[in-house]
């Protein structure tokens, strides 16, 4: 099992706050809830924190799985370099958007929840961890040496069939047995 | 068709009668608010008072449910009893995460649709109270019962706030802003990747359904969902009275003033049975971890794997079922699940533990496999021990002809069954039911072979002595191989035993074809039942339900039981 990467919980639970910020937001705009404008918020807060939060970073320490179609998101997060690799920036930024969404009944649960996870998230910055794209790994083509390119034209000398009769008794033994004499070349 | 029916077809109907009952709750309870008693707050919130209460409903049905599942010794308890009867129902309880899984998403399905629904009751009600005119319907509900706080309506009692505030001081909306958080957490923390790779902080974070429970419990304390009381109802016929609001309570009025009444919580009901049941489950847990367990012989076996023999009074076990193993030196609070690999005719029970992680390792340390000189009895360290728990292997004697596939470590449970097997013959000359044993064993390195091939070598030489050579036939896959074992494989191709692992039959190189394997168990065998059973990855287990299924002709039915932890 090894330790426990804080950053991989903290990733799902923000993926998660941020769907119930987005439904959250979706109703108070649908329903023309007093303070509304809060929920405009929260949808475009939420849009916002499902975007960054569906790549999955690559863990340290054993295989990372990752979401489907999330690719084209890891190049998206990738090309902010430190502002995403670092999980302090992502606790406060967590801390600082979730803010908003407490000022209206329908977006209360998604900012609690985004709050958990920033908090998560600067538990795994105080251990160090950052976030690492996941990229295909290009596959290595490696160059044969240059004898193999060549496939032997000629078939190796072999004596007459009957003395190519196998010793049965004695397998280990005849797998080192030469037919023929060789000799060293000297 | 009819072999999956026979596989699948009790788990089917299983969840569509549970299916049938949500839909059943939900829509009867909607129906129940449509009700008379609830015109008047009808008034105020319209369809969404039903669509918060139908939801509630089936929340308290599931809540009840979920906590059965994973009461295991419960479970193992039914699971003997039932077997007599019927060997499917006794496999369907083997299914019990699978279902407590479905219904933890149900919950959360239904959590959901209640919050959105409560969203636009509380946003209702608020309307209510901001519009203050005294021509409006809802404002002369919402002004009812400003006199003695009983008998009100509206729970929102004034203007001056707002649905935040509100949720935050009112018992329901504590209650439930509280058991939402932790339902939340319960559900990020149990993703298959957390779980998987951290299961203590699956583990841990799942205790907060203590805080669910409780919280579900005392979430409808406020009686804060109102109707009409009987009383009233019969003095102010809402479909009469509603319309003279103006009027209500003054002379000349048939229409006294409303009276309104919360319902008493009714979720207590529902889950404390199961709570109860739950909590008598960990007591059981915690009786049985305080047995004494003694540790008689440790040994290390090349492949990073460590065996321990072990005896607890009176401890039984049949063949395949696992223990839960806790070691308290290392930690008090983590308990892991291990396949016994010792027959219940031997006199001790034992496990092999895979060193993988940081427990097993500290297991390994404790037990002085890091040491060259043998351990001192007195110094290995105490050990507890909760169930056997049963799984699907107990069923292997139960069919005449078995195969069994058991992927890398996952061969445990097998070498359990193959000693038991090989005891019951011998012993009295039993009449064993199972005539024939198909043994696959796929592994992708050679090291993991030791231990396993010294317990077939013994029962190959066995065997060739009763004269019963061919009751088992195992095959061996090594699925993965280093260039430089190849070749040493090409030289000692026409050897007597395998270079591998000694053993007459020949370990075979790849992955099996079990299209062929399947026909020929199917055309050696017609007119039986074949139990294949599986200790291993999901894609194989897949792969194999799919030839089970096509394979499954009119005399020959191949049922599939997989071992899952």
């Amino acid at each position: 099992m090894g330790k426990i990467e804080w950053a991989m919980w903290a990733n799902e639970q923000a993926l998660a706050s941020g769907l119930i910020l987005l439904t959250g937001g979706i109703v108070g705009v649908a329903g023309q809830f007093r303070g509304w404008q809060f929920a405009a918020y929260a949808v475009a807060a939420g849009v916002f924190v499902c975007l960054l939060e569906y790549p999955r970073s690559k863990r340290s320490k054993g295989t990372s799985v990752e979401r489907t179609g999330q690719y084209c998101f890891t190049v998206c997060v990738k090309t902010f370099g430190p502002l995403t690799r670092n999980y302090y920036v992502r606790a406060f930024l967590h801390a600082a958007i979730c803010v908003p969404g407490g000022f209206m009944l329908a977006t209360v649960l998604g900012c609690v929840c985004l709050g958990i996870a920033s908090l998560i998230y600067l538990a795994a910055a105080i251990r160090g961890e950052h976030w690492e794209p996941i990229l295909p790994r290009k596959a290595e083509t490696r160059k044969p040496p240059e004898s193999i390119k060549k496939p032997p034209q000629n078939p190796p000398p072999r004596p007459p069939p009957e003395m190519r009769k196998k010793r049965v008794d004695d397998l280990e033994g005849a797998a080192y047995d030469n037919p023929i004499d060789v000799t060293a070349n000297e | 068709m009819e072999n999956f029916a026979a596989n699948e077809g009790l788990s089917i109907f299983v969840i569509l009668v549970w299916l049938g009952i949500n839909a059943f709750l939900f829509v009867n309870f909607y129906i129940v608010f449509l009700d008379r008693r609830w015109f008047y707050t009808r008034v105020l919130l319209g369809q969404a008072l039903s669509w918060a209460r139908a939801p509630a409903a089936a929340l308290n049905f599931n809540c009840m449910l979920i906590l059965l599942p994973v009461c295991r010794n419960l479970l193992s308890f039914l699971r003997g009893t039932i077997q007599h009867c019927s060997r499917t129902a006794a496999r369907q309880l083997d299914r019990n995460l699978t279902f407590h899984k479905l219904v933890a998403y149900m919950i959360a399905f239904h959590t959901a649709v209640h919050i959105i629904a409560h969203l636009f009751n509380f946003e209702y009600f608020m309307d209510a109270q901001l519009n203050r005119n005294s021509s409006l319907l809802p404002f002369v509900l919402s002004e009812i019962g400003n006199g003695d706080n009983a008998s009100f309506l509206n729970p929102i009692r004034t203007n001056e706030t707002n649905p935040t505030i509100v949720m935050f001081t009112t018992i329901a909306g504590l209650t439930g802003v509280a058991i939402t958080l932790a339902l939340i957490l319960i559900i990020t923390s149990s993703m298959e990747v957390i779980r998987r790779s951290y299961f203590e902080v699956f583990w841990y974070t799942h205790h907060l359904f203590v805080i669910f429970f409780i919280g579900l419990v005392f979430h409808g304390y406020g009686r804060i969902v109102r109707g009409q009381t009987p009383a009233s109802l019969r003095a102010n016929n809402p479909e009469v009275c509603a319309d003279q609001f103006e009027d209500w309570g003054k002379n000349g009025s048939h229409c006294p003033v409303p009276e309104f009444a919360g319902n008493p919580p009714g979720t207590w009901k529902w889950v404390l049975a199961p709570m109860i049941l739950y909590v008598c489950e960990r007591i059981v847990r915690i009786y049985r971890s305080h047995q004494k367990v003694v540790i008689t012989k440790v040994v290390m076996h090349p492949s990073k794997t460590l065996e321990l023999q072990m005896k607890k009074k009176g401890f039984s076990m049949e063949v395949g079922q696992y223990v839960f193993i806790q070691c308290p030196s290392i930690s008090r609070l983590e308990w892991h699940p291990f396949t016994l690999t010792s027959a219940p005719e031997e006199d001790y029970f034992s496990a092999h533990i895979r060193i993988v992680g940081d427990w097993t390792q500290a297991l390994y340390e404790a037990c002085g496999g890091d040491k060259n000189e043998t351990q001192e009895a007195w110094k290995l360290p105490k050990i507890a021990i909760d169930g056997p728990f049963g799984t699907a292997s107990e069923d292997v004697f139960r069919y005449e002809v078995v195969m069994l596939v058991g992927a890398g470590i996952g061969v445990t449970p097998f070498a359990s069954i193959l000693k038991s097997v090989w005891y019951k013959h011998i012993q009295n000359n039993q009449e064993v039911f199972t005539k024939k044993i198909y043994f696959y064993w796929l592994c992708p390195e050679t090291q993991a072979f030791e231990w396993f091939a010294d317990l077939l070598q013994s029962l190959e030489g066995q065997m060739t002595e009763k004269g019963m050579a061919d009751f088992l036939s195992y095959n061996i896959y090594l699925t993965r191989w280093k260039e430089t074992e190849a070749a040493h494989f090409r030289v000692h191709h026409e050897a007597e035993n395998d270079p591998i692992t000694g053993l007459k039959q020949k370990t075979l190189y790849g992955k099996p074809n079990w299209d062929n394997e399947f026909t020929n168990i199917a055309s050696k065998h017609p007119g039986t039942k074949v139990g294949v059973f599986l200790c291993g990855p999901p894609a194989l287990g897949k792969s194999l339900e799919k030839q089970c299924l096509s394979h499954s002709e009119d005399d020959v039915k191949f049922i599939f039981n997989k071992e899952n932890f």
